[in-house]
């Protein structure tokens, strides 16, 4: 069944092993001085997430809690709040269309990063970044709210609440028939 | 003969007692100042064996090591030690307290007293003062056999702890560890044993002093081997793998395989009691690498090209750099074997010990002492007796081989005889051997190839089916 054994495979190999060993002293490393020199992710790395905006600093979500329903953790709450354009009692419009995330967090305690929420996400509002320094000295700090998550105001943003800038109803926004010059989604990160 | 060798043996040891004369004369504060500075050196030893095991270790797989605290990251080990030191030190409820307490204690002062013999070099002149003598806090003329008895005395250490923890893990562990130690310091003594022949003293000056003679040239030329590493090859290679397993490092560290077991004996320790046995292991390391330095490689004197090049290698401070040199290519070898080789199973660790080592030791050393016995009478031609000794050695190392590898052969060959159909109850399961159940490593799992076969085996089983129905 096994067949005999060379006398190479006796012999020699067992000493050839030591060989191997002490020439990979005098090869290159593979480590990486991680704290010291930080070497960029894979361009598709799944870091922390992010809420993305419009190109008139509307916000992207919706609050549909697709994502929350994705997850396989359970590490995203979310809470939808009614947008509403008569001014008077001091909500406002932060999302184009009927309904937006009025309260988002995600757990990272929880989350395991698989990407399942960006999966699911119908406007592109939530994506990944690159960023994966998510580490804290209490669980609190863990739990990121929606200002921790939002994507930052870029030039020719507005703050939220505000009317919808780029068409008359939320169907210019997503079939993307406005004439604003879009800053591009990636600088937003 | 063994009359005859032992009054040989025993008129050498007097004769080299009085050799002894340059130890015992040191007044009291040198004796503290020396004792002092091999703690010391020892201390510092442990930490520099831990940062470069783990730094050449890291090497070998290809990673840098720890290169953070400290220049090179020297100071890893230092830092260690202390969060070590300030860690909880827990004594289990069911541990023996006085016992407990000991154990490590006694593991490691054995392993400081050892060094009290080895020789680092020879007779100097101490600075400030017109006083001489030699880099060796004391010697005896039993000084390798003190070594060997200090260093048994240490393997309570171990025992002890497994056994006072309270825990069956730590016990069982001990006892492991005992038994390994215990069996390859018979080797190890053995081993040593054609050195005391050779060198007609067991005092650890004396035996460097007798590798080293003047030196002489075979046609001129050739330089005559004198180191005990060459002349008692079989003897150091014992050594060298005895030394392995008496230190409980790779691939003989069965009582701490970290990959399978918690801990070993120290499993219920913590704190400082835990860093003394992990000192005691590493002093260890350094005084089976010094023994074989002493022993084997010549001791503090410089290699054989240098003393020739330059006269004054072997005069003054010069040899610590040697000794250490030589003592470091050992721990560079514990480390190789540590990134190399696999750990071996417990019955092959100590079939290798008592069936191999032992048996050839015992042969080696009766033929160095007919060697040494004719030389020394005369009468026979030295290298008839050589010869005969090389060929009665090769038989005996062909048989050992041999031997064994023919009964595992006919042992497969009756396993494969009988081809069992491993679906034969619908689920793949291996088949039982013709002999009962296992002993020893089992063999693979072979399946039938059932391929060809499924189609008539469907209808033969329907076929049965329908048979059975009426």
């Amino acid at each position: 069944m096994t067949e005999p054994k060379s006398l190479k495979e006796q012999f020699w190999d067992p000493v050839a092993g030591f060989g191997v060993t002490f020439r990979t002293m005098f090869k290159k490393v593979v480590t990486e001085q991680y704290p010291f020199e930080k070497l960029p992710t894979a361009p598709r790395f799944h870091g922390r997430h992010q809420l993305n905006r419009w190109p008139d600093g509307l916000e992207k979500c919706i609050g549909c809690e697709l994502c929350a329903w994705a997850c396989p953790a359970d590490a995203i709450y979310v809470e939808g709040g009614s947008n509403s354009d008569d001014t008077g009692d001091g909500s406002g419009r932060f999302s184009p269309g009927e309904r937006y995330g009025r309260v988002y967090q995600i757990n990272y305690l929880r989350c395991i990063l698989c990407g399942l929420c960006i999966e699911a996400c119908p406007t592109r509002a939530l994506t990944m970044t690159n960023e994966y320094e998510l580490a804290d000295t209490n669980r609190a700090d863990l739990i990121y709210e929606k200002s921790d998550l939002l994507a930052p105001l870029l030039p020719g943003m507005e703050q939220p609440p505000h009317p919808m800038r780029l068409g008359d109803d939320e169907g210019a926004y997503y079939r993307g028939a406005y004439a604003a010059p879009a800053p591009s989604e990636r600088g937003a990160k | 003969m063994m009359h005859v060798m032992t009054t040989q043996i025993l008129g050498q040891v007097a004769a080299v007692a009085d050799d002894l004369s340059a130890f015992g004369q040191d007044p009291w504060w040198l004796i503290l100042v020396k004792a002092v500075a091999i703690f010391v050196v020892l201390v510092l030893l442990t930490l520099f064996n831990i940062w470069l095991e783990r730094r050449v270790v890291a090497r070998m797989q290809h990673r840098i090591g720890p290169n953070v605290n400290g220049p090179f990251g020297l100071l890893q080990s230092l830092a260690d030690g202390v969060k070590l030191a300030l860690k909880e030190d827990i004594m289990p409820k069911a541990a023996d307290k006085v016992v407990y307490f000991l154990a490590p204690v006694i593991a490691v002062i054995p392993a400081f007293v050892t060094f009290a013999v080895i020789p680092f070099g020879p007779e100097v002149g101490l600075p400030f003062t017109d006083r001489t003598t030699p880099l060796q806090l004391t010697d005896m003329p039993v000084a390798v056999l003190f070594v060997m008895a200090v260093a048994s005395i240490g393997i309570y250490g171990i025992v002890l702890g497994g056994w006072s923890s309270g825990s069956t893990y730590s016990l069982l562990g001990g006892l492991r560890s005992s038994a390994q130690m215990i069996s390859y310091e018979v080797a190890m003594g053995l081993a040593l044993v054609a050195v005391f022949l050779y060198a007609g003293s067991m005092s650890t000056s004396e035996i460097v002093a007798a590798q080293n003679p003047g030196q002489e040239y075979w046609l001129g030329v050739i330089p005559v081997p004198t180191w005990y590493a060459l002349i008692l090859l079989p003897s150091f290679v014992i050594y060298v793998i005895s030394m392995v397993g008496e230190t409980n490092r790779a691939p003989f560290d069965l009582p701490e395989a970290e990959g399978e077991l918690v801990g070993g004996f120290h499993t219920e320790y913590a704190s400082l009691k835990f860093a003394l046995f992990f000192l005691a292991e590493y002093i260890n390391m350094a005084t089976v690498a010094a023994l074989a330095t002493t022993l084997f490689l010549g001791g503090w004197h410089a290699p054989w090209p240098i003393i020739q090049l330059w006269e004054g290698a072997d005069s003054g401070y010069w040899p610590l750099l040697w000794f250490f040199g030589k003592m470091f290519m050992f721990i560079f070898m514990f480390i190789w074997l540590r990134g190399s080789l696999p750990r071996l199973r417990y019955d092959q660790f100590m079939a290798f010990g008592w069936k191999r080592l032992i048996p050839i030791s015992l042969v080696w050393i009766i033929a160095v002492a007919t060697i040494r016995v004719v030389t020394l009478d005369g009468g026979i031609d030295r290298s008839y007796l050589l010869a005969a000794a090389g060929v009665f050695l090769v038989l005996f190392l062909v048989l050992f081989f041999i031997g064994d590898s023919g009964v595992e052969e006919e042992e497969t060959a009756r396993a494969a005889e009988a081809e069992v159909d491993a679906f034969a109850g619908g689920f793949p399961t291996p088949p039982m051997p013709p002999g009962g159940a296992v002993r020893g490593a089992a063999l693979p799992m072979t399946f039938a190839d059932r391929r060809p076969n499924v189609i008539s085996d469907h209808t033969t089983t329907e076929a049965t089916s329908q048979e059975d129905k009426p």
